[in-house]
């Protein structure tokens, strides 16, 4: 079943929580809130399960405006943050709050509970006290809980952030699994891109109560729409450089070497900020591209990433980020460049894709 | 605030209940107030300064007025005096028998005044044990003192009140710290340098809140002048005579003196307290008692901490030991002559001894039970309400306990002695009802502050919690908040229950013959010299509360809700 917002704006005092938010989740999609704290998206959660009242705008369900409907007859399933357990019931209370405030048949609670139990791997846990489970087991009880009243939506807020960074991972390929198999649809809220990533559908990424960019995860990597996304999803090098005019449209760092650009119709020829992941750049000994020095070396495991300034660039130095091969040492004088065969994002310079 | 906050039904009840509790706070609280400052004012439906005239221009008014203020603020010298160093001593040495002696010296707080008041006046009185004692080892004519006027009041109270400043000192202690004080000693602070320096900055906001609460309490008292003053007046034994002797108007003008400058003072005092609370930084280290290496030391330590609490608790032994005199018993010996249990005996056998503790029992029981439903509501509003009018909730929960007992007796004598239903006003005075609405209204504070701090206390995302699972407001309130809140629920309603079983300022101004409560009958049995039921009735008074704190306490822990 799917959710639409439109138009949704909240205000608290003078600061606009969220700011003109539409959205259109269709049935059975995971899509994500992303942005970092203070955006609007916990807020945007609240509204949408009806524990706010949006200023303006409608939330609408099923085709039915909620707008104005009780949290308690949306029926929609919450994970809480902290898990919201009910400290004085145990497990099983706790999973069958939710059955018996809806007045389900007093008979098949105790195997309704039993199922919603086995489906977190919490089988048997029924009467343990909550506070004596671990963190983990407290998350998927309070899954267990929301699932149990088998919700048409599914709201998520930051569900995994008490975890430690193990137990997350596994947690949060859990919830996509269950929640894939059961064809809810769910709307998670996160700070954590890589979160977002592994877990999400599509990914509204929130600014200042903004949407800026909402697209399946590669998307909002590849062919971010503004620099806040190309900052704030992945690790990036926003470095100026020249955009030509017309036809196939190139790019340009001071080197007078023109790259393929992927620039957003409309962006006029001149200054613009180019967006350099990390990877799509190279370091070579000597040649055209951007020389530098390397600064710092930092093993990651799998890659090794350099940090590199240059100063031939437009508007002084500048560090670069780059994941190159084992070779370079700290002193040394290199060349960076693009890897052959991408196209490299550009931006205007300033504001126009901003605000 | 800005939205409407949460949508639907809750909102709906949260409208409902505010106007609901506001209107009971306004009615009982403000109105009677304002009843009597306009009727201070009126005579006969015309305006008139007459009232205030003569309070002003009358030499005993305004001495009554300086004796309040300056009894208050030597009680609060005074009290400091005993409690603070108490506390340092208890927190500072180890010795055997240290966490007994320590929950003992708090023990004056649980008993009501006026029980304090005559345990008092059996040990030191003019026939006191320990008066009769010195007056026979110096072989004296007369007794070597009278405990009457400023003197007896301000000793009386630094007997009472050093609790609140032991309690806040100890509870101060308890946050600091040590190793702020070790770093003061790592910087070549001497033990008394870090005391000054040190210690009582960081102890400051604690003193403040014990002075402050002295000072009201002070203002407020009643028991210690009305048994100890003699012809030495303050403002609430000033009101109660000029009511008494039927002085109406003089009386409501004295009323509204006492409140203003009750509430002024708490007003300044709050206002100079400033906003500074130091809380410790960091984990900090286990806190470490001095375990006194001398064996003489080690004696002098345990024998003065045995000594000052025997002492502090000499005449709450003493009215036990009166409470078991039978009448007569006792007339110019030292102590008495003969021990008998009849006193207690005549109170199951006499039902009109026993009456005035069903009575008590009754009201107390029946203005908590409101007090324990009001609250709980009031602070549900206060600490998650979203809607207009709960800062002016917040506001008026707090006045009950800013005004003193005499002042709410008057405003409710005044207020609920007619009939004009219109105005909201009945004719409560001389029936069962009035006591037990005084009490509700005395110990709401309290209460609700209790139930604020403990929703505070659980995370509002259980209530939204069982929204999200369909509850609606009330099973969410039923079955979340209640349960959640009963820990500190309960605990705010003993203590309401308890202080009102042992209420006496508000009492004697408003109680019926029919419906008197143990107070009432403990002074009117000292009037008629039968010091032994008068002494009896306190200690059932005292062991009531003890029985009350005893359950209380295994109710709030046995039932445990951890805290999230």
């Amino acid at each position: 079943m799917s959710l639409e917002l439109r138009g949704v704006t909240k205000r608290f005092g003078d600061v606009v929580a969220v700011r003109e938010l539409t959205l259109d989740v269709p049935a059975g999609e995971f899509l994500t809130l992303l942005g970092p704290s203070g955006c609007g998206k916990t807020t945007a959660l609240r509204l949408i399960a009806g524990f706010e009242s949006p200023d303006r705008g409608a939330i609408v369900f099923d085709g039915r405006d909620v707008t104005s409907r009780s949290p308690q007859r949306r029926g929609f399933g919450m994970v809480f943050q902290n898990y919201a357990l009910f400290p004085h019931l145990d497990v099983a209370e706790n999973v069958s709050f939710g059955l018996r405030a809806r007045g389900e048949p007093a008979s098949e609670i105790p195997e309704r509970v039993r199922a919603a139990l086995r489906r977190v791997n919490l089988e048997g846990y029924g009467a343990r006290a909550v506070q004596a489970l671990s963190g983990g087991q407290q998350q998927r009880v309070a899954l267990a809980r929301a699932l149990a009243i088998e919700p048409s939506l599914l709201l998520l807020d930051e569900p995994l952030s008490n975890l430690d960074a193990a137990l997350r991972e596994q947690t949060r390929r859990e919830i996509r699994d269950l929640v894939k198999s059961l064809g809810i649809t769910a709307v998670f809220v996160t700070h954590d891109q890589e979160e977002a990533f592994a877990l999400s559908d599509r990914i509204a990424v929130l600014e200042a109560g903004r949407m800026r960019q909402i697209g399946p995860p590669e998307e909002l990597y590849r062919r971010p729409a503004d620099p806040f996304v190309a900052t704030f999803v992945g690790r990036a090098n926003l470095v100026p450089a020249t955009l030509s005019g017309g036809g196939p449209r190139r790019v340009d760092f001071g080197g007078e070497t023109w790259w393929d650009a992927d620039a957003d119709a409309g962006i006029p020829a001149g200054p613009v900020l180019a967006l350099l992941r990390p990877e799509d750049l190279e370091v070579v000994e000597a040649g055209q591209g951007l020389a530098g020095v390397v600064r710092d070396r930092r093993f990651a495991g799998a890659t090794t990433s350099f940090i590199i300034r240059t100063d031939s660039t437009e508007g002084g130095p500048r560090d670069l980020e780059v994941i190159a091969e084992d070779r370079a040492a700290v002193g040394d004088t290199v060349t960076v460049r693009p890897r052959a065969g991408g196209t490299i994002r550009v931006f205007p310079l300033s504001g126009a894709g901003d605000r | 605030m800005s939205g409407p906050g949460p949508v639907g039904q809750t909102l709906r009840w949260q409208r409902a209940l505010a106007a609901g509790i506001l209107f009971v706070l306004v009615w009982l609280v403000v109105y009677p107030n304002a009843v009597v400052l306009s009727d201070s004012l009126f005579e006969a439906g015309r305006l008139t300064l007459e009232g205030y005239r003569t309070f002003f221009t009358t030499r005993s008014e305004l001495s009554a007025l300086w004796a309040s203020v300056w009894i208050s603020l030597g009680s609060v010298v005074l009290s400091a005096l005993v409690g603070v160093p108490l506390a340092l001593f208890f927190h500072r040495y180890e010795f055997p028998g240290r966490g007994a002696l320590a929950a003992l010296a708090a023990l004056p707080v649980l008993l009501p005044p006026l029980v304090g008041v005559i345990a008092f006046l059996f040990l030191a009185g003019e026939s006191g044990v320990l008066t009769r004692s010195l007056q026979a080892l110096f072989g004296l004519d007369d007794p070597p003192w009278r405990l009457v006027g400023a003197p007896a009041i301000l000793l009386v109270h630094a007997y009472t009140m050093y609790v609140y400043f032991y309690l806040f000192a100890r509870a101060g202690l308890a946050r600091l710290d040590e190793s702020t004080l070790e770093a003061a000693a790592s910087l070549g602070a001497g033990r008394m340098r870090t005391l000054r320096k040190v210690v009582f900055p960081l102890l400051k906001p604690s003193l403040f809140g014990a002075a402050l609460l002295v000072f009201m309490t002070s203002m407020a008292s009643f028991s210690a002048p009305y048994v100890f003053g003699g012809g030495f007046r303050v403002l609430t034994t000033q009101i109660y005579a000029s009511k008494i002797s039927g002085a109406l108007q003089l009386a409501l003008v004295e009323t509204v003196v006492l409140a203003s400058v009750s509430l002024a003072f708490l007003w300044f005092l709050r206002r100079s307290e400033g906003r500074r609370a130091y809380t410790g930084a960091g984990k900090g280290v286990q806190q470490t008692r001095r375990r006194i290496q001398a064996r003489w030391a080690r004696i002098a330590v345990t024998v003065t901490g045995f000594g000052v609490v025997t002492l502090l608790l000499l005449p709450h032994l003493t009215l036990l030991l009166v409470s078991f005199v039978p009448e007569g018993a006792w007339t110019m010996q030292i102590l008495p002559s003969r021990y008998s249990p009849d006193n207690y005996t005549a109170l199951i056998r006499d039902p009109e001894l026993l009456r005035p503790v069903l009575n008590s029992l009754r009201m107390a029981a029946l203005a908590t039970a409101a007090n324990v439903v009001f609250c709980f509501l009031a602070a549900y509003l206060v600490v998650r309400g979203r809607v207009r009018g709960r800062g002016l909730v917040s506001a008026l929960l707090v006045v009950p306990w800013a005004l003193p007992g005499t002042v709410l007796a008057i405003g409710l004598a005044t207020t609920f002695s007619t009939h004009q239903p219109l105005a909201g006003r009945f004719i409560w005075v001389g029936t069962f009802w009035i006591l037990p609405v005084a009490y509700f209204i005395r110990n709401t504070p309290l209460v609700a502050q209790a139930a604020i701090a403990s929703f505070r206390q659980f995370d509002p995302a259980l209530e939204e919690a069982s929204y999200s699972l369909g509850a609606g407001w009330g099973l969410t309130m039923r079955r979340v908040a209640l349960p959640l809140v009963l820990p500190g629920l309960a605990a705010g309603g003993m203590l309401a229950f308890v202080s009102a079983l042992g209420e006496f300022v508000a009492s004697i101004l408003l109680y019926t013959p029919r419906s008197r409560p143990i107070s009432i009958e403990i002074l009117a049995q000292l009037r008629a010299f039968d010091f032994g039921s008068g002494a009896a009735l306190g200690v059932i008074l005292s062991l009531l509360m003890a029985a009350v704190f005893g359950f209380g306490g295994r109710f709030v822990t046995g039932g445990a809700v951890p805290r999230i």
